[in-house]
């Protein structure tokens, strides 16, 4: 067994620095690469564009990712989990064997594709069987919005990841695990974890956490002293050196920009936090309330003491629906009195809309520059130098939404005075696909692990 | 003795569905004390009061120096729902850290608290 295991990060989401991946395997050593590409609606646009060509529907950009550290997981060793695999993850593993097809050592690649996750499918037959899907923030039924839903998945845990590299695998590709089983695994298999070692399974998913955001942890979008962090433009994403009792040290490479410092980390344990008495996963509850932090010297941050507790027998579950659709239209009015311009432009805007007709079912007005984040907190906005006003509408009625687009330009003409900013032209209707999140029971999810050589 | 939050603390905040939190942590671990006992739930939810639709939750995390608040009906239906320029509550971390609390003097001298401007 491995003294200690490396596990770096090498994307927070779908849309991060594509050239991370390759410097997280190039500037150091390290074991195992995670990188997480699913946000909560990303698997709604997989399944779009599965729709449209069927060999699709993965994350792309893992594939280029894996084309620049294809020499380090060949010659080095480096193994790779991910959740790239979206709604089709043998055909993410297709592509990623195909860009490797003309490398010398190629026939060290294998590849585990982690299925089981997709319940689109079976979404009819779980109802029929009295599994209600229920929305778990409003408690509404799935079969409200049954016939407008583009995918269901059920976000896996640790084991089949786990299996996959029993089997050999030095790439694992799933659809949706949960971010956090993409650290653990790693470490659960090179460990020999069991099923029961709470503590050590809780530590792995706290790791996890800690870098799923990839330089989030780093000193990216860090309030603490921000000024002071250096090198953000090359800047350093994170890694775990874990060793087998559970205790790990957060850290990146040498010569990267970023910081690791135990406020970096406490900022992102407590990002996108609910009880953390019980952060629900589905090999583990951790408690985030044991977590120890302490500086190891420059960039390092000693992380021990987690202790966790058996999981619930349910697995959430990702649904995406269609909710009808949506627009926002922007406008700038210079100083003087810009607040008082751009909220005669928003009294106009909403007579001329109640005028023409138009429902919606929500309608937001904002005046970025005054108080569009902080609200009320931000003081009157007399003073402003500008004012964006913001205004956007949402409603079923696609039609009502694309009348709405047009109402902006004319206020150039036709409003309040110094106005500009309108270059962009009419405001994009775009269609809303929601977030449904649910708890099915684990004994209905048959995950399945294939290793392709 | 007025403090202000921003002065004291640090903070990130984020979404889950409909609901954003914003986790606090001491400045220096001796503040935490003091967070804790004047940034209290109900005070929270008064600084946003009108500002979210739904009810204020808070955690300690005394392992961190830190206090995590779930503010929801935070976000206008939240992710692709949400028509904010802040839909996922990415900054109400410093609407939060605008608070201004009041310390006994005694307190806020005998831990270097700094006045609020």
């Amino acid at each position: 067994m491995k003294e200690v295991v490396r596990v770096a990060a090498g994307q927070g989401f779908w849309g991060d620095d594509l050239d991370a991946p390759r410097r997280q395997v190039e500037g150091g050593q390290i074991d195992y690469l995670m990188l997480d590409y699913l946000a909560e609606v990303t698997m709604s646009i997989l399944q779009k564009q599965k729709e449209r060509d069927p060999s699709l529907g993965y994350a792309r950009d893992f594939v280029g990712a894996m084309e620049s550290i294809l020499p380090a997981v060949l010659e080095r060793g480096v193994k790779v989990v991910a959740n790239a695999g979206g709604v089709n993850p043998r055909g993410c593993a297709e592509a990623v064997r195909s860009v490797s097809a003309k490398r010398s050592g190629k026939d060290k690649l294998k590849i585990g594709v982690v299925t089981g996750d997709d319940l689109l499918g079976r979404l009819d037959e779980l109802i029929g069987q009295g599994h209600a899907l229920a929305n778990m923030e409003t408690g509404e039924p799935l079969s409200t919005v049954r016939d407008r839903v583009l995918s269901a998945n059920a976000y896996l845990g640790s084991e089949p990841i786990v299996e996959a590299l029993r089997g050999g695998a030095n790439v694992v590709i799933t659809g949706r695990s949960t971010d956090t089983a993409l650290t653990m695994a790693p470490l659960r298999y090179e460990f020999g974890w069991g099923a029961e070692s709470w503590d050590q399974l809780a530590a792995g998913i706290v790791a996890g956490h800690i870098i799923e955001c990839g330089a989030q942890c780093s000193g990216g979008n860090c309030l603490y002293d921000w000024r002071s962090i250096p090198d953000l433009a090359n800047v350093g994403y994170p890694l775990v050196e874990a060793k087998a009792d559970g205790t790990f040290v957060v850290t990146k490479h040498p010569g990267t920009g970023g910081r690791v410092s135990v406020p970096t980390v406490s900022e992102q344990l407590v990002y996108e936090m609910g009880d953390p008495h019980s952060y629900i996963t589905p090999d583990v509850i951790a408690d985030f309330t044991t977590i120890h932090l302490d500086d190891d010297g420059t960039d390092r941050v000693s992380v021990s003491g987690i202790k966790g507790k058996p999981p619930t027998d349910k697995l959430k579950v990702s649904i995406a629906y269609r909710a009808g659709f949506k627009a926002v239209g922007t406008l700038v009015y210079a100083w003087p009195d810009a607040l008082d311009k751009a909220t005669l432009a928003e009294t106009i805007l909403r007579e001329r809309l109640d005028r023409l007709g138009l429902k919606f079912d929500r309608i937001l007005a904002e005046f970025v520059g005054a108080n569009a984040t902080h609200g009320r907190l931000a003081g009157d906005g007399r003073d402003a130098p500008e004012v964006q006003l913001r205004f956007g509408v949402r409603g079923s009625d696609r039609a009502a939404v694309e009348r709405f687009t047009r109402e902006i330009a004319p206020l150039v003409l036709n409003g309040p005075p110094t106005v500009t900013g309108f270059a962009g032209g009419r405001p994009k209707v775009e269609e809303i696909v929601a977030y449904w999140p649910a708890l099915v029971d684990k004994s209905v999810v048959k995950t399945k692990v294939d290793i392709l050589a | 003795m007025k403090v202000r939050l921003l002065d004291i603390a640090h903070a990130r905040s984020g979404d889950k569905g409909d609901t954003a939190n914003v986790g606090v942590i001491a400045l220096e671990p001796r503040w935490y004390a003091v967070l804790d006992q004047f940034v209290t739930q109900k005070a929270v939810a008064e600084h946003f009061r009108g500002m979210i639709e739904g009810a204020v939750d808070r955690f300690e995390l005394p392992n961190l120096g830190a206090l995590n608040f779930l503010l929801h009906g935070a976000l206008d239906g939240g992710g692709t729902l949400s028509l904010k320029t802040d839909a996922q509550g990415k900054v109400y971390s410093t609407a939060l850290l605008r608070m201004v609390i009041d310390v006994p003097d005694i307190i806020a001298k005998r831990l270097g608290l700094p006045k609020a401007p």
